[in-house]
Formats: C-alpha cells, structure tokens, sequence
C-alpha cells in the first residue's frame, strides 16, 4: 500500500464524515422555530426534485419520456423496484427505436 | 422502571426498525450494487490498488464523490485537491442530515452519530418517505443504511474482480436506475400541495444551477431554494 494514497483515503473518509454529521451538529445547537422545522419539512420534496429534473433533462430525450413512466408507475404502485425496472426497461427500450 | 415520556421516545431505536430499514432497502441495494461494481472496474483502470480501492469504499463509502476522484487519482497524488473535492461533492450531505434533527434528536447522541456514517442519499430518501407514512424508530434509517453499505462495498469488490463486464452503464438502462429511486421516493414524501412549490422551484433552480456549476452544487442550492420557497409561501399565506 502506498502510504500518499492511504492519507488522502483518510482525509477523504474524515471530510465526508464531517459533511454527514455536520448538518446534524448545527441545527441541534439551536433551538428550532416552528418556521425552522417547516423549513426543513420541506427538504426532502426539494432535494429529490433537485436530484431528478437535471438528471432527466440532460440524459436525452429517452430518459424524459421513462421518466415520465417511471411518475406513473410510481403513483400507481408506489414500489421503487417496479419503478427502478420500469425506468431501466424504458430507457432500454426507446434507445433501440430507430429515431434520436 | 424510569418512564416518561422523554425515556419511551429514546427507545425509538430497536431491532425491529433496523430489520425494517433493511428490508424495504433492498431495490435500492440492487442499484446500488450495480453501480459499485462500476465502480470496482473502472478504479481498476487507474493507480489506485485493489485494497486502497476496498478500504476507500470502507471508509468514505459515498459513491458520487468516489467516481470523481478517480479522475484525479493520477501520480503523483495531489492529497488536498482529493479531499477539498470529496467534501464538495458531499456538501449535500448537510442538508440531509439537518432534516433528521427534528426526528432523530430524542436519540442517544452515539447512536446519532454512529448511524449518520451510513447516511446516503437513497437511504435517506426511503427513510423520510417511511418517516412521512409514519415511523418513529430511527434505527430504520441505520438498517437501510447497512444494507446499501454492504452492497456498495462487496460490488466494488466485484468490480475490481470480473473486469469489463459493466464499463458502460448506459448500455444496459442503468443510468436511469437512479433517477428511477428518485422519483419514486418524490411520489412517497409528496405530501400534497404543500409540496407544489418546493418541488417546482427545487427542481427549476436546481436545472440551472446544474448547467452552470459542475459537481453537486445544484442538489444543495436547488434544495436550499425548494425549501425556502416553501417557507415564502407559508408566510404569504399559502399555509394550508
């Protein structure tokens, strides 16, 4: 083992760490008000949605369209595996047809 | 027996949520585990070794910013640019773990702290979502948190072991398995209309953000943007 490479995985493994508590640790410093607590109510719609559209609209046309059968498969079964195969066979699918 | 309230809420941690967390945990331990072995095969490619790769997905055990630094694992090794990178890509890391303070605060603080080192996206997508259809017990989150750990790790292992097999993932869809996890964890945190702005605004800034700034800037400035927006509107009287 090189030991330049092990430091580096350290302080990568420390950094991420801290990124991971780090969020944590500041809020609980403070006593939250009701607007703080709606505020991070709202995280997680926002961060998914902050996740999704970028990765669908720069993918291709196809991953737009699975995308959009992924929301349906979702909302009518609400089981992320059905969801995952969905939108893996979709962008399968569409990346076959002869057009884009 | 020490009862109370405050005692009965700690206990909010048992072996029952963990095995939870686990199960329902496990499509997205299949996603992640294909792109673990992605992973394995493409470290391979560079001059990190096979037991810095496996203790580098031990120890950080964060996909995104993993595939970026093998871009920079070049001799000789520029230590302070790897991590200054690592930490930027998992920035996003702050908001998700500020969202579980009000829920996890009435935990032990080891177990907090112990749990948060397996706090991934996916993870923490599943548990908020089981956390808005009602679970109180915050060792689902270390359940499914372990569950994804081991994936990620034993498909790097796999990777660096079997070679070429899956260099491309768009070959086989499974670019899309991500965004896949993603939405459906959108449609089970949606939380009606209250979520209308959050989202609309999250996902719009979040699009422009992505095209000016590399990395993973525009999760935290179109997150930090969905969430605010949706405080706006509550103060505008948009509050339901």
């Amino acid at each position: 083992m090189n030991a330049i490479g092990v430091l580096a995985i350290a302080g990568m493994a420390v950094g991420t760490y801290l990124t991971r508590i780090g969020g944590y640790w500041l809020v609980s410093r403070f006593e939250l008000t009701s607007r703080a607590r709606a505020w991070l109510e709202y995280v997680p719609a926002a961060v998914l949605a902050s996740l999704v559209v970028p990765e669908l609209t720069t993918g291709g046309p196809e991953k737009l369209v699975a995308g959009m059968g992924v929301l349906f498969v979702s909302y009518r079964w609400g089981n992320i595996l059905y969801s995952m195969l969905a939108g893996i066979g979709l962008v399968l699918v569409f990346r076959q047809l002869p057009f884009g | 027996m020490h009862g109370g309230t405050e005692e009965i809420a700690r206990s909010q941690f048992t072996a029952d949520g963990f095995v939870r967390g686990l199960r329902e945990s496990i499509p997205i331990a299949v996603a992640v585990f294909t792109y673990g072995v992605v992973f394995g095969v493409l470290a391979r490619q560079t001059p990190l070794g096979t037991i810095e790769t496996l203790l580098m997905s031990v120890t950080v055990f964060a996909a995104s910013a993993q595939f970026v630094v093998l871009d920079l694992w070049r001799t000789p090794l520029a230590v302070i640019p790897i991590v200054i990178t690592t930490v930027a890509v998992n920035l996003r890391h702050l908001l998700l773990s500020a969202a579980l303070e009000p829920w996890f605060s009435r935990l032990k603080r080891g177990r907090i702290y112990g749990t948060l080192f397996f706090l991934n996206d996916e993870s923490w997508g599943l548990t908020m979502r089981a956390h808005s259809d009602g679970e109180t017990d915050g060792a689902y989150l270390l359940g499914s948190g372990c569950l994804v750990f081991v994936a990620w790790v034993s498909a790097t292992g796999v990777g660096l072991t079997a070679g070429g097999l899956i260099s491309d993932p768009t070959r086989f869809g499974l670019d899309m398995a991500f965004a896949a996890v993603y939405i459906a964890l959108l449609v089970g945190v949606w939380d009606g209309r209250s979520d209308a702005v959050p989202v609309a605004v999250g996902g719009g800034v979040a699009l422009v953000a992505s095209m000016v700034l590399a990395g993973s800037w525009h999760i935290i400035i179109g997150g930090l943007a969905g969430s605010l927006a949706g405080v706006v509107r509550d103060e505008l009287g948009g509050h339901q």
